[in-house]
């Protein structure tokens, strides 16, 4: 192994905002062993999103979509087909790609503060202190400042989900992946972080790449809206969202955009398959 | 403050409702001493050291036994969690073994080890070491996998992973595991040591097998007291903080 030479990087480096990347997807496919044989949760998906683009992963539950978020993150192998992050293909998880679950993740033996520094622990070349300037930073940035201390089951869920956003950011990664983050919350919560999602992403200039089956969500939050259809997962269908931000999931310029995508799920999915939404 | 004062007022009520019993001597004074007697029998045997000297061996004992069997269970149970074949194997054959009463090892370990400490030992190691690894398997496997592969994306692998996120998220059920253990194996040691002597050391359980023979009631009665004092001790010093943390940072419990 090549041994680099020492760098200490300071927290300011380290909260410097840095290029989002790129990702190519290309032809990938991936099934999965069922009760009734194989399933085919991915057919010959190709996406490409740009540097800093918001993209929406849009489709009724068992379209693949969260599948091709993992296989992003690196957590799960394509069968065939490749993904690219910058030219480079992925090929294990990586804190470039930081990942937000839909159930928060976050560990209950740490605290709050514990929990956004767990991955600046692992990045290496950094001094404690910059490492604890970095956290606060985060947590300032998604409004928890005051709860550092609290324990993971003292918060509420919305709570729960910034704290997870903070610990996707503090790394800084170039692409953060969102599997449904918001669907167990109440409206009105949600409300909120779609305002501050879009605040912060347009202050730390992450790729996104956002899974929900939320139409007004995908509508509201995304520069593109992909949609799925489910058995086998396939691309039907992509919107361009150019509404101006930040952008009010009530207002009526984007229920046009999400009545219009609604339609295009629908006709997508079949018949015995109801959507919501 | 209430709650020490309610605790204090319960055991004065116990002793008084004892010496009334004492003293309207329906069983013979042979049988059921005095509250009294106990305690001038223990102040007898702390001013002459019997009582520290049985109380280090035991302890010594105990404890060189419980922490052999946690050093050897805890990596056991990481193992068994680990790999399917040795759950299959030293899994299922912890799983039988805990199910055997730990008192059970003690004819086995006289014929292998003698009336030595080793002896004492094994019967200890025995009664803590399967709890332990059972525990610690269930815990790592009950560990949500969502935990690991957020880790894994945030950039943890191997060492780290177990030992930040395995580890820790399988707590709760070590620290169960941890406390049963050292129950089992107190018993055990109790019933060793009433039923062997062992020259080496004389320990609390053949102070009290001696407290029979000489059929010294009090005796019999001052060192269970000392026995159940140091189970309550050994809870409320070590294993309650742990648990109330625990609870605290899981929130599993009101208290």
């Amino acid at each position: 192994m090549q041994r680099l030479p020492r760098h200490r990087s300071s927290a300011a480096e380290e909260l410097e905002v840095i290029a989002p990347s790129k990702l190519a997807i290309e032809n990938v496919s991936k099934s999965f062993k069922g009760a009734s044989g194989a399933i085919l949760a991915l057919d010959r998906v190709s996406l490409n999103v740009a540097e800093g683009e918001f993209v929406c992963l849009l489709g009724a539950s068992g379209c693949g979509k969260s599948t091709l978020l993992n296989i992003i993150a690196g957590l799960e192998k394509p069968d065939s087909g490749t993904v690219q992050a910058d030219g480079k293909p992925i090929t294990a998880p990586g804190r470039e790609r930081l990942v937000m679950f839909q159930e928060p993740a976050l560990f209950p033996w740490l605290n709050v503060f514990g929990n956004v520094l767990f991955g600046l622990k692992l990045k290496p070349n950094l001094t404690n202190k910059d490492r604890h300037e970095v956290a606060r930073y985060y947590l300032e940035l998604v409004g928890l400042s005051r709860f550092q201390r609290a324990n993971i089951h003292e918060l509420s869920g919305g709570m729960k989900q910034r704290v997870s956003l903070a610990r996707a950011l503090a790394p800084n990664p170039r692409v953060l992946l969102m599997d449904e983050p918001f669907a167990a919350l109440d409206a009105l919560t949600r409300e909120q972080l779609y305002g501050d999602l879009q605040r912060i992403w347009k202050a730390r200039k992450k790729t996104i790449v956002f899974v929900t089956h939320n139409v007004r969500e995908a509508a509201c939050l995304g520069d593109r809206v992909i949609v799925f259809s489910p058995r086998p997962g396939r691309i039907r269908e992509e919107f361009a969202v150019g509404l101006p931000r930040p952008r009010d999931i009530n207002s009526v310029d984007l229920a046009v955009h999400s009545t219009e995508i609604t339609k295009a799920l629908k006709s997508h999915s079949q018949p015995e398959v109801a959507i919501a939404g | 403050m209430k709650r020490f004062l309610l605790a204090v007022l319960f055991f004065a009520v116990l002793l008084l409702i004892w010496e009334a019993l004492f003293r309207a001597e329906i069983w013979s004074p042979v049988l059921l001493p005095s509250p009294r007697q106990v305690a001038s029998y223990l102040e007898g045997a702390a001013a002459d050291g019997t009582l520290a000297t049985a109380i280090i061996v035991t302890m010594r004992r105990l404890l060189i036994g419980y922490i052999i069997g946690l050093v050897v269970g805890l990596p056991l149970g990481l193992l068994t969690a680990r790999w399917k074949v040795l759950q299959d194997t030293i899994g299922t054959l912890a799983l039988g073994l805990q199910t055997l009463p730990s008192v059970c090892w003690v004819p086995l370990a006289l014929l292998w080890f003698g009336q030595t400490e080793a002896a004492m030992l094994f019967v200890v190691v025995m009664g803590t070491l399967w709890s332990v690894v059972i525990a610690t398997e269930t815990g790592v496997r009950n560990v949500p996998p969502i935990y690991s592969r957020a880790a894994l994306t945030m950039g943890s692998k191997r060492l780290h992973m177990w030992f930040k996120v395995i580890l820790p998220a399988a707590l709760p059920f070590i620290v169960s595991g941890m406390k049963q253990g050292w129950a089992f194996a107190w018993r055990s040691l109790m019933a060793a040591e009433i039923f062997v002597t062992i020259l080496t050391g004389f320990g609390l359980g053949q102070l009290l097998h001696y407290g029979r023979e000489l059929s010294a009631m009090e005796q019999v009665i001052g060192i269970m007291i000392v026995i159940v004092v140091i189970g309550l001790l050994a809870d409320k010093i070590f294993f309650s903080p742990i648990e109330k943390f625990l609870h605290r940072r899981w929130g599993t419990s009101q208290a």
